[in-house]
Order: C-alpha cells, then structure tokens, then sequence
C-alpha cells in the first residue's frame, strides 16, 4: 500500500499525510514546491535540495527488494511493562496509544527477502514508534534478525532511525545494547557481511551499538548521527554547535561512516557492496 | 581522604554524634562514660536503621558520596603491583578511565576503570569521569593486551556519562562504546565488572560486558541518570526522586530484572565508612569468581557470556 493511502497516521513527523493526485508539498528544508509525481520518483527527497523526509519501513522495503519476495516476521513480539514505569503517564499507556495510532509492530519491523536476487535478512526501526527507542523488543527483534543471518548464511542489512535506548525500560533497555552488539559479534566470526544504513536520527544507544557496527556504515544525506543529542550538548557546554555538526557529511568527513547515498542508490550500493563481500 | 560530607538523610546521625562529643568535653570533669556508650550503640543502630531503609534517591547520593571508594583506591588496596597504562595510540591519554595491570592476590588480572576526581582540580582533570572516545579505546587496547596475555579483566564502572561535547562526538564517541560492547561480548579470557558507584547509560556499558555482573549495595545502574530523566520525561530537573524510583536503578533490582549476578554487601553506611573492608571483601569475591570461571574451557565460557545477553529483555508474544 502506498503511504498516502493508509488511515493511520504511520508516517514521520515532517512528512504530509494525505497527498491526493496532482497535490503538491513543500520541502521543509528549502521550501521549494514538489509534486506527488516528483516526490515518488525521487522516493520521498526533495529533488531541489536532496532533503530526505522519513519514511516507513514498508516504503524501505518497496525502495530496496525485489517485488514480492520480502515476508515479514515476528510481528507478534511486542512491549510489556516490566517495572510498571510511571512517569507523567504510565507506560502501559503509552504503549497502548502508539500501538493504536500507527501499524507498526514496535520500534523495530524484521523480515527476509531478495535484492537483486540475494536473500538478505533485514530489519529497519520505526522512528514514528516512541521515537525509535530501543527497548527489550527492539533488541529481542534484532537478535532474531541475526540468527536468521547465522541459520541462512546471509547478509544481514540493517536501517535505523531511534533517537536511543527506551527509558521507561531502564537498565533492560540498556543491556539491548550489548545483545545487539553481542549477536553481530557472531556474524563477525562466521564472515557474514552486515551493511547498516543510519537514517534521520540515530543517535544515543543505537548510535552506539548496532548502527555504528557495520562491516560498512552508509547514511543518508544529512541525517543526525551522533551519540549524545544536539540538544542535551548544547545545554551541557552552553555553546552554539557549529554548522552542520553531527549530520552524515559531517561524520563521513570524520570518519565514522563509509559513504553517503542519496536513496535512490541505495539499493544498487547494497547490491554492490554484497557482490565484493561473499 | 575523609571530606565530612554529611548526606542529608544522615543528618540525624550528624546530631547525635556532635552530643558525644559534647558530652566528651563534659567527661573531662564528670565520669559519663556510661552515657557516652549508649549514645554510641544508638547512633549504629540508628545508622543501620537509616541504611536498611534508603531510598532509591538516598542510594544514589551513597553512590555519588565525595569519600565514596574510586576505582583507583581499589587498584592501590584490593590489588596490589599495579601498573598504570596510558593512552590510546590514536589520539591521546583520558584520565576519565584508567586502565593496566595488577596483582588479585597470586594472579595477574587486567584492570579498567572509569576513575572521578575528589576536588574540584582532581575533577576537572578526570572530566568528573565522563569519559571521552580515546578513554574507551584505551580500555580497548588494555582488553586486547589482556586478551594475548591470557589475563582476565576486572572493570570497574563509576561514571555518571559518556561526556557529551562537540569533540567528543566528532571523534567518535558512539563508534568507541559500539566497538567495546562488540570485542567484550566474544573476548577470550574471563571479564568481571564490578559497577562500584553510578553506571550511567552507554558511558558505564562501553566497559560493562562480562561474565559476571557485579554490583555494590550503594550503587546504582540505569539507561539515563535520573536527573536527565526528570528533565526528558517530567520536562523539569524537580522529578529526580520519582524518576529515580521509575527507573528502578538500585542493585537489588539489576538483580530482581536478571542483570546483576550478586550485590556486593557494603559495610553500613556505605562503603567509604569503611573502606578497608570493602576493599578486602572485594578481592576475595573477585579472586573466588574469577577461579569459578577458569573452569570453563573458551568455547563454554564465550557461549556462556553471550547466552546471558541474549536472555535479557522481557516481551509478550
Ligand atoms: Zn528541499
């Protein structure tokens, strides 16, 4: 199903909802108009300034597989309560509102495919779901993406957004970073490729486990990657950031990551890169 | 290295002390020598009962205690010969974790640590122990030395947060504690982490995968610190108490969520009343652990390591 046809609103904060033929949107970036022709070919960017709005897994999953072969897995798996956290609102709560509000099956949708003809395993996080925050599900979902990996000998391909690990599940969530981080060590030791792709925003404990552990990091254009946020820096040092910190060309330029594709290419850069490393 | 820092819940103990004195003073003329003893049993009993009850909150001030034991105070009194390495052989040396090699009684064991100043110049120097990217790639390379040594690893977690800066970020600080958690999960010799003080988030985890989680009666343990999760959560830095108790960040309940293998029992009124029994206690739970798993060949004990990540988390389905 297309984005613009589907009741619920599942799709990213900046990105327009309803988008009836020959309506057009503007690019928050650069303001410049686009047309929903436009903004489908070039796979929700803004063709002016290449701004990248988020999208869902499932348009990730209709940009990169071939059609038909992608089977989506573990929907079943979803959050509980374990320390029946209570903030201004409970947990519980929380959990039941965004469950509602959206079809995604938590922070983290997994399954299987082809890309041009190579089964993957793959999972991609769902930054419209508290924020992408990774707790207990999210890293029971990515283990099990990477023992799909172990048990089908394939490449496992990951894409995040999350703005970092779920407070409301505390220390638990905390550990999602080590059992992440714990099965692509597995992968490692059976020589198993694993791309991650980080998309607008990865950053806390994502950043800083699975996202930053590919055997090649790609980003898309301008996307935060960090691991502290902007905000929580600017407030501890009580300083400007400078320009474009902490945005993939940025990181790229530091270091951290192995190239910059602009989504249109993201699918052949998969398909290459898997080619070189099998 | 006593700094007289009186926590404000132990204010009532505070009070009785300064009548002992008073009465000391006293004594000089009178004998009160028998009105001095009972004050003294009522103020440890008084000390127990305050410490059998804290709070989540009170813990963590225990933790954040100024006379609180660092990581350094173990290396120099539960080991013994230790050798200090420094430097990441990257880009430089982070005094927020300190790292090397020390005696555990008869063995030679790999020590890492994140390490806090006790004034403000020691302080500032240690960065208040909020480590930078080079501080984990140091313990990295100190993990490796361990590794081709066939030495097991002690770490000692004590940091309120990875340190959240503009250079920090731009040399990685993600890809520092990413990079750890992976080599941790599959190092080939035994690793112990001891959390000793506060283990907040990513910046306690980039040296917190092991075999065995150990963690300090006083301690606490978190995703964030509950000051930060006051201000995300609650929007203002006045819900630290109940963001402390959401989060449920003290020892016994790591151990209730099947994180923390064993609390380590602090003397009362926490560790740094009496220090040379925590230090001793220490050495001999580590060096008994760390006999245990020496039993296990590689394989079992790798296996072992990642079985107990796995099986963390709780889901319906
Ligand atoms: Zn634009």
């Amino acid at each position: 199903m297309s984005w613009f046809l589907r009741k619920k609103q599942n799709i990213g904060d900046n990105i327009p909802r309803e988008m009836p033929d020959g309506l057009f949107t503007q690019c928050p970036s650069c303001k410049t108009v686009i047309y929903k022709k436009q903004f489908e070919e070039n796979l929700f960017t803004c063709h002016s300034c290449n701004h990248h709005f988020r999208i869902t897994w499932e348009e990730y999953v209709d940009i990169l597989f071939d059609q038909g072969t992608f089977v989506h897995t573990d929907t079943e798996v979803r959050s509980a309560d374990p320390l029946n956290f209570v903030d201004t609102k409970a947990y519980t709560l929380r959990l039941n509102e965004a469950y509602q509000k959206s079809d995604f099956p938590d922070a983290l949708t997994v399954g299987y495919g082809d890309i041009v003809g190579r089964h993957v395993s793959f999972a991609c996080m769902n930054f419209g779901f508290i924020g992408g925050s990774m707790g207990s599900v999210v890293g029971e979902k990515f283990y099990r993406a990477g023992k799909r990996a172990l048990t089908d000998k394939c490449p496992l391909i990951v894409i995040s957004a999350s703005g970092g690990a779920r407070m409301q599940e505390s220390a638990l969530s905390l550990m999602q970073m080590a059992k992440t981080s714990a099965i692509l060590g597995e992968l490692a030791d059976n020589g198993l490729p694993y791309i991650s792709i980080l998309t607008d925003p990865t950053t806390g404990g994502v950043s800083a486990s699975f996202a930053m552990l590919g055997d090649v990091n790609i980003a898309e254009p301008k996307a935060l990657i960090g691991f502290a946020g902007p905000r929580v820096i600017e407030q501890f040092i009580r300083k400007k950031l400078p320009e474009g910190f902490q945005r993939s060309e940025s990181v790229l330029q530091h270091g951290f990551l192995d190239k910059v594709v602009h989504r249109k290419n993201l699918r052949q850069t998969i398909h290459t890169i898997l080619q070189h490393l099998s | 290295m006593a700094t007289n820092y009186t926590l404000e819940f132990e204010k009532p103990i505070l009070e009785l002390e300064k009548k002992i004195s008073e009465m000391r003073e006293l004594s000089k003329n009178i004998d009160l020598g028998e009105q001095i003893n009972e004050l003294e049993s009522k103020v440890e009993l008084l000390r127990a009962e305050i410490y059998k009850n804290l709070t989540r909150w009170q813990r963590v001030q225990v933790a954040r205690h100024p006379d609180r034991p660092y990581t350094l105070d173990y290396c120099a009194n539960t080991f013994t010969d230790f050798v200090e390495l420094h430097g990441d052989r990257a880009f430089g040396d982070d005094p927020a974790i300190v790292a090397g090699f020390a005696k555990l009684k008869d063995k030679s064991v790999a020590v890492i640590g994140h390490q806090k100043g006790r004034d403000t110049k020691s302080n500032i120097y240690r960065n208040f122990g909020m480590p930078n990217p080079e501080g984990y790639r140091k313990a990295l390379r100190v993990l490796r030395l361990a590794e081709k040594f066939n030495k097991p690893v002690i770490c000692l977690l004590d940091t309120p947060g990875a340190y959240p800066g503009i250079e920090a970020e731009d040399r990685g600080q993600a890809q520092a504690i990413a990079e750890n958690l992976l080599v941790m999960s599959k190092l080939t010799v035994p690793i112990i982490i001891v959390v000793i003080g506060e283990g907040a988030s990513g910046g306690a985890l980039g040296i917190g995968i092991g075999d065995r989680i150990l963690m300090l009666e006083n301690a606490w343990y978190s995703v964030i610190a509950p000051e930060s999760c006051s201000s995300i959560l609650w929007r203002s830095w006045d819900f630290k108490e109940q963001a402390a108790e959401s989060l449920r960040l003290t020892a016994p309940d790591l151990s209730s969520m099947g994180i923390v293998d064993h609390i380590v029992t602090e003397p009362v009124g926490g560790a740094h009343r009496s220090p040379q029994i925590m230090f001793e206690s220490l050495s001999n739970l580590l060096y008994s652990e760390i006999n245990k798993l020496s039993t296990l060949s590689l394989d079992e004990l790798i296996a072992a390591r990642r079985k107990k990540f796995y099986a963390m988390g709780v889901w319906n389905e």
